[in-house]
């Protein structure tokens, strides 16, 4: 039987003969529906069929206005177009919803961490450990509730996580972290190993947990911008990005030409230092410190043009509701291209020595393979599915900013190991530089930016982009013309973070770090 | 007698003065290599000062084999200073099969650190051992097997001899037993050192250590002991590359001058040897860690063809 067509037609057909109501869309390019919470699992498989899974799921306290929780789901395939977004009404009094949890890996993270933040139970799902929070949290306190008041009366009484067990005859533990030799961020991994072969990994998270969800509700509205920056670090121009993107779809935003192209040259900057950093982050990890030294020369050049263009070297601040902030793009375009291109250049040159050093090359393949299947069956996304052969990427797929009007190459590579996500590294640089170019050939005139209109309480809007680790999600419910109700941000690190597990399966302790280097997973984007 | 004693206290202090300059220099010039300024080849001395400054943090898991370790490895090392030929050819503690001794020496060392990285109990200390037990193991016989195809060319069990005869008779080098041997030392060199590419000695990730997982748990002037150590090993096992394969200048020197003219021979020595490992280490990437046996092997390989080259040529 041919694969049926997934289509915006096929997706509305089914949810009608679902028993769904169709609703105006708040994602664009998306059909949206209501549905009841007991016709979600069918309503999955018959989309499933149709090739789209769960790829977001939030949930938001809405007693106060309708008296249940509201679900709101996004079935998409991996290249997230068509999508169909489903709003689900949950019952204040069960407190329940069924799990899709065996029917899409990606949906069985989202319903843990909204059990552990909202207290909403998913029936039937076969995992429900604690994600986000950890043990010693009281389990009844879920701090997403609107009516909870912020506690502080807990201590960590040392209850232990109830992690897998692995055992027979010579396999021993090792732990690692969560604090770690190198300055990176706080994660626990528990190894399995026989000899130094690794039979099972296990990833502990939720160390910095900061409540960020939580903080957009109550922060400022005109600060909010600057903590969606701070969500990860090193995706400013991401969550910048698709938070402002959010909110625009919320109020019916149009963004001027010359702040869609500045925001494409900022989140391509941002990819550039990003994967030029990796890249020698992994060349580092094999011992070869000539590769390290001069990819952080040319990242350091790169952190430079930054802070010319936008006067921050990690390019905070320059997206802005509406548009780009005015100062962006006082030096010109041409320049910053020319400088992109010569150190790009630099770039690809280095590596190619690099690569023709075969104690190098040897590290690289073979190490840490995440297989197709694997990966598909993981809903993996962004640059590590790609480097496993799944071709998606949102800036073509699905385009946002200016991108539409550019024609996004995505480099896919089926061999699934670290030398294929350096590859997939190298060629988005080169592809980033050719954006930039264009970028800087058209040069619109005009105003970057508008002023945001207000916000009507009760609207919805997401924002998604394709940032350089994946795509980022921001969904927004207006509570007020400048309050919000509810902010959900989805990093690809979220996502991508179980795949490591697999990764790593069968290779030896020493290689990990050259495996957790090649996915460069963000701890920050995923303890929300 | 006077004599002997101040070659011995020569002998101790230039390889205990002189270790920590030595890893400065090959640091130094491998951060050149790669187009970095690099810190001052004097800031080894830096470092040890600070931790010998430094509060001592020692677990209370720990036994009394943790706190004698640095002690031992420390120890073991200024004796073996005495066996090898520095920059005389006749060591003060020289004697037929002394190399036994010597090798024996550097081994003691490293099965204390082996014990002291498992005395923790932390999960690191325990895989650094066993890799470097097992790294050990492995380049133990190569070393002996090296140094018995020069002996048996020199017709002696005693280093200095063996020293002498070849800086009295260069053209005994010249044969391919020579560079056999010399290859296979050097490789073991690498290997007993931690350096490129069997361990990376400038690498913070604990998951892929060798010698720096054993030492994970030392601080304080325990920690400078060990690094001062190392620094020795290191220096021990170039000075022994430089006078047993290139032997010219070390052995006939006497006289009053025959001291600081020693030591400059074997400064310039050094000085090539640890260019040529500055420039291998910054062409090579690490070893996958299971690649490592497989060096080692070879490094055996070669040394056995050694001595058959002596037998047969």
């Amino acid at each position: 039987m041919p694969p049926a067509p997934s289509t915006s037609e096929s997706f509305e057909r089914a949810a009608l003969e679902a028993g769904a109501t169709l609703v105006t869309p708040s994602l664009p390019g998306a059909i949206a529906c209501r549905l009841s919470s007991a016709g979600i699992p069918a309503f999955a498989d018959r989309l499933a069929e149709l090739g789209a899974h769960c790829q977001f799921l939030a949930a938001t306290d809405t007693r106060s206005d309708y008296g249940d929780f509201t679900l709101v789901y996004v079935f998409a395939p991996a290249r997230l177009r068509p999508a169909v977004v489903v709003r689900v009404s949950v019952p204040a009094s069960t407190a329940s919803f069924p799990s899709l949890a065996t029917r899409s890996f990606a949906a069985s993270r989202f319903e843990r961490e909204i059990h552990d933040l909202l207290g909403l139970v998913p029936l039937g799902h076969p995992d429900l450990r604690r994600l986000a929070l950890h043990q010693f949290w009281p389990a009844d306190y879920h701090p997403l509730r609107r009516d909870v008041t912020a506690r502080t009366d807990f201590v960590d009484a040392g209850e232990a996580f109830p992690f897998r067990r692995v055992e027979g005859e010579g396999i021993y533990e090792i732990t690692v972290g969560p604090v770690h030799a190198g300055i990176i961020e706080p994660g626990h991994f528990r190894f399995s190993v026989e000899g130094e072969t690794i039979v099972n990994l296990e990833t502990r998270l939720g160390f910095v947990h900061k409540g960020t969800e939580k903080l957009f509700e109550t922060l400022p509205f005109e600060r909010t911008p600057a903590l969606a920056e701070r969500v990860s670090g090193d995706t400013a121009v991401g969550h910048a990005l698709a938070y402002c993107q959010a909110l625009e779809a919320l109020t019916g935003c149009a963004v001027p030409a010359r702040g869609a192209w500045l925001r494409v040259v900022l989140l391509e900057l941002e990819r550039l230092y990003n994967h030029v950093g990796d890249v020698g982050m992994i060349i580092n990890d094999t011992g070869f410190a000539f590769g390290h030294a001069h990819c952080f020369r040319l990242r350091e050049e790169l952190l430079r043009l930054n802070a010319r263009l936008t006067t921050h070297r990690l390019l905070r601040g320059a997206v802005v509701p509406g548009g780009v902030a005015e100062a962006v793009g006082a030096p010109a375009l041409k320049d910053v291209a020319k400088t992109v291109e010569r150190l790009v250049t630099e770039f690809v040159e280095i590596v190619g020595v690099c690569l023709a050093n075969t104690t190098v090359l040897e590290r690289l393949q073979g190490t840490g393979r995440l297989t197709t299947p694997i990966a598909r069956g993981m809903q993996v996304v962004g640059l590590v599915g790609r480097a496993s052969g799944i071709d998606a990427d949102a800036r073509r797929d699905a385009p946002f900013a200016a991108y539409a009007e550019l024609e996004v190459r995505a480099p896919v590579y089926a061999e699934g190991d670290v030398w294929a996500r350096t590859m997939v590294r190298l060629d988005e640089a080169r592809e980033a530089t050719r954006l930039i170019r264009a970028a800087a050939d058209r040069d619109p005139a005009g105003p970057t930016r508008v002023p945001l209109p207000a916000m009507t309480a009760g609207a919805q809007g997401f924002g998604l982009v394709e940032a350089w680790r994946g795509p980022v999600w921001h969904w927004v419910l207006a509570d007020g013309p400048a309050s919000l109700r509810r902010v959900k941000i989805v990093d690809p690190s979220f996502r991508n973070w179980p795949a490591l597990e697999y990764a790593v399966l069968k290779n030896i302790v020493p290689d990990f770090p050259l495996c957790n280097k090649s996915f460069n997973l963000s701890y920050s984007g995923n303890d929300l | 007698m006077i004599a002997a004693i101040a070659v011995a206290v020569a002998q101790v202090i230039v390889v205990g003065a002189g270790a920590p300059l030595l890893v400065g220099v090959l640091r130094t010039l491998k951060a050149r290599l790669v187009g970095r300024r690099g810190p001052s080849p004097w800031q080894p001395y830096a470092d040890l000062r600070k931790l010998l400054a430094k509060e001592v943090v020692v677990s209370t898991t720990t036994s009394w084999i943790f706190r004698a370790t640095p002690y031992v490895l420390a120890a073991t090392m200024l004796v073996a200073s005495l066996i090898v030929p520095v920059f005389l050819a006749r060591p003060p503690l020289a004697f037929p099969g002394d190399v036994i001794l010597l090798m024996y020496l550097f081994l003691l060392g490293t099965f204390f650190l082996a014990l002291a990285g498992l005395d923790a109990g932390s999960a690191f200390g325990g895989m650094g051992s066993s890799r470097e037990v097992a790294v050990a193991a492995l380049a133990e016989p190569t070393i002996i097997v090296a140094v018995f195809a020069l002996a048996m060319r020199a017709e002696t069990i005693d280093l200095a001899r063996v020293v002498e005869r070849f800086s009295r008779e260069p053209l005994l080098a010249a044969n391919p037993a020579h560079l056999l041997a010399f290859a296979a030392f050097f490789i073991v060199m690498l290997a007993e050192t931690g350096r490129l590419p069997v361990d990376n000695p400038a690498t913070h990730l604990e998951l892929t250590m060798i010698h720096e997982a054993m030492v994970l748990e030392y601080s304080g002037r325990y920690l400078a002991l060990v690094e001062w150590a190392s620094a020795m090993k290191l220096c021990l096992f170039m000075t022994l590359l430089a006078n047993l394969f290139f032997p010219w200048g070390a052995g006939g020197l006497t006289g009053p001058a025959a001291i600081p003219l020693g030591v400059l021979v074997l400064a310039g020595k050094l000085v090539l040897l640890v260019i040529a490992l500055a420039v291998l280490e910054t062409t090579v990437a690490k070893l996958r860690l299971f690649r490592v046996p497989e060096l080692l092997a070879g490094s055996f390989a070669l040394a056995i063809l050694s001595v058959m080259a002596v037998v047969l040529v």
